[in-house]
């Protein structure tokens, strides 16, 4: 087996490991820590030893014994305190249920800041090792385990049961797991710098946890609008930056570059997400997508059901970069003017006022009006504000042309 | 996001407080430090020595020239800095209210994000 079949599979196996030792011991920080040793040691033995014919009870068995020693350093330290506690080493059999969504829901609870529930979504569920996820974040791999660490001990104060939440909570759990899963799809977009071949994929890494997500609640309009929209996304990532690593903006995207396939199977999801009785968010803007995907070029976009669709999104999620969008879509409809009485409306918004995205896309509807000067001021401006680097030079690239085109 | 908080001493004020004072803002970074390593969110933090040993290097004539003193004359100078990775911009600016020098009339702190990273961050 290759190392990255090895490494697929210990992703594989790592929730549904972690999810059986919750089940059997309780102490979900414990068994975590556990797991995450066990996977270590088979990155390091397999590769060179050989895959066991029973993988996930390797695991399973190796996860045990280490849980059994924390548990006995645990109690030695205070006064060899009797502890209740069957020191017995997993069978070699786990049992088949699958806790992936449990386990899920777990680390993506909501008494956790955002960042923290990533970084143990990634571990717990994904299986990545501390020093992969510390990578993908630019952060110390200290820090990360800080963090990580810091999380299971909120979890843990809070109380919270080995189970599924039921009705109402646990929609609102779900929302707050599409949303993390959504952020690690993010992060492998703004995070990207340069070619790293060490560094884990977030992106297609949001995109696997997003599918088992989907392969558990295969009904839910909204799971499967985020894998729709990850995937639609996902297949335009060759055509998004040059070579260089600048960015390309959609009108002027090589779509030949697009994955087909992704694409495909995207566009069936939005579709299908669309069946059920809920609309929410993810499908929207997966329909988005998809409508941007099925547009043979730049001038074949229907931004008449792209606008329709923002209209909607505003109404269910209001938000003043759905409105900025909107605003895009408007000006491709009925000219600039209208979009830029659309912005006009998010000025008051503090939030918003210096945003480079609002400064960016004023630039861009000027420029459509004919306003040079106006549009080379708010390009600029945007090139200040953005924290990106690619999108600074794109911005700063707009700013130039225009004035290259102006008669002094 | 991350971002830097540098902290602007002016060496009068610092040399005008008590040694009482002086010991609360180092203790009171010791605690801050500690705090930020507790919540994952501290990347590194350094403190520079007296803008008094700062020397500026300048190419003149092709030839490197090297004086004493700091770049600018000025009552602040940049003492120290914290790189934290955090949340967001409220966090940050939550982050720089807690630093001790935030609380002295004289010195200020400033927040800034970070734009383009490299280097050895696996410390």
């Amino acid at each position: 087996m290759t190392a990255s079949a090895i490494e697929d599979l210990l992703r594989e196996l790592t929730p549904q490991v972690l999810g059986a030792l919750v089940r059997r011991y309780g102490r979900f920080e414990g068994c975590e820590d556990a797991v995450q040793e066990a996977v270590l040691a088979a990155t390091v033995q397999w590769p060179a030893d050989g895959v066991p014919a029973n993988p996930r009870g390797w695991l399973a068995t190796v996860a045990s014994r280490r849980l059994i020693d924390q548990v006995r350093s645990d109690s030695a330290r205070r006064d060899r305190e009797e502890q209740v506690f069957a020191a017995e080493v997993m069978p070699e059999e786990v049992p088949d249920t699958d806790d992936t969504l449990v386990l899920l829901f777990l680390c993506c609870h909501p008494t956790l800041t955002a960042a923290s529930q990533t970084a143990l979504t990634l571990r717990a569920v994904g299986g990545l090792t501390t020093a992969e996820i510390a990578r993908a974040f630019l952060v110390p791999e200290a820090t990360l385990a800080a963090r990580i660490s810091r999380a299971k001990q909120r979890i843990k104060a809070a109380g919270s049961s080995f189970e599924l939440p039921e009705g109402a909570e646990r929609e609102e759990r779900l929302q707050v797991v599409l949303h993390v899963l959504y952020l690690i799809f993010n992060e492998g977009y703004t995070a990207s710098s340069g070619e790293d071949l060490d560094r884990v994929d977030l992106a297609t890494e949001a995109i696997r946890l997003t599918r088992m997500v989907h392969a558990q609640l295969p009904t839910d309009g909204e799971v499967a609008g985020l894998l729709a929209l990850m995937l639609l996304t996902h297949s335009r990532r060759e055509a998004r930056t040059t070579a260089s690593g600048d960015l390309v903006p959609l009108d002027e995207q090589d779509r030949a570059r697009w994955d087909d396939d992704l694409i495909a199977e995207g566009l069936e999801l939005a579709k299908s997400s669309l069946g059920g009785p809920e609309l929410g968010p993810y499908q929207l803007q997966a329909a988005i997508a998809a409508t941007h995907a099925v547009a043979t070029d730049a001038t074949d976009t229907d931004w008449k059901q792209i606008h329709a669709l923002y209209l909607i999104l505003e109404r269910i999620a209001p938000n003043p970069m759905v409105t900025l969008n909107r605003a895009v879509a408007l000006a491709e409809l009925e000219g600039p003017e209208a979009g830029l009485a659309v912005l006009a409306a998010l000025d008051a918004d503090e939030r918003m006022a210096k945003h480079h995205r609002l400064l960016s896309v004023r630039a861009h509807l000027l420029e459509m009006a004919g306003d040079a000067d106006g549009a080379y001021e708010n390009y600029r401006n945007a090139a200040k504000a953005t924290a990106s680097m690619a999108e600074q030079r794109y911005l700063e690239s707009r700013a130039k042309k225009l004035r290259a085109s102006q008669p002094d | 996001m991350k971002f830097v908080i540098s902290m602007h001493i002016n060496p009068a004020v610092i040399d005008a407080l008590t040694d009482e004072e002086k010991a609360a803002i180092g203790e009171g970074h010791g605690k801050f430090i500690q705090n930020l390593k507790d919540h994952g969110e501290l990347i590194l933090t350094q403190a520079l020595v007296d803008p008094s040993q700062a020397s500026v290097v300048r190419i003149r004539n092709s030839q490197p020239v090297v004086t004493d003193g700091p770049f600018l004359e000025a009552k602040e100078y940049l003492g120290g800095f914290y790189l934290i990775d955090v949340e967001d911009k409220a966090r940050a600016l939550e982050l720089a209210a807690q630093i001790p020098d935030a609380a002295i009339d004289g010195l200020g702190v400033e927040v800034r994000q970070v734009m383009f990273s490299d280097g050895q961050l696996e410390a």
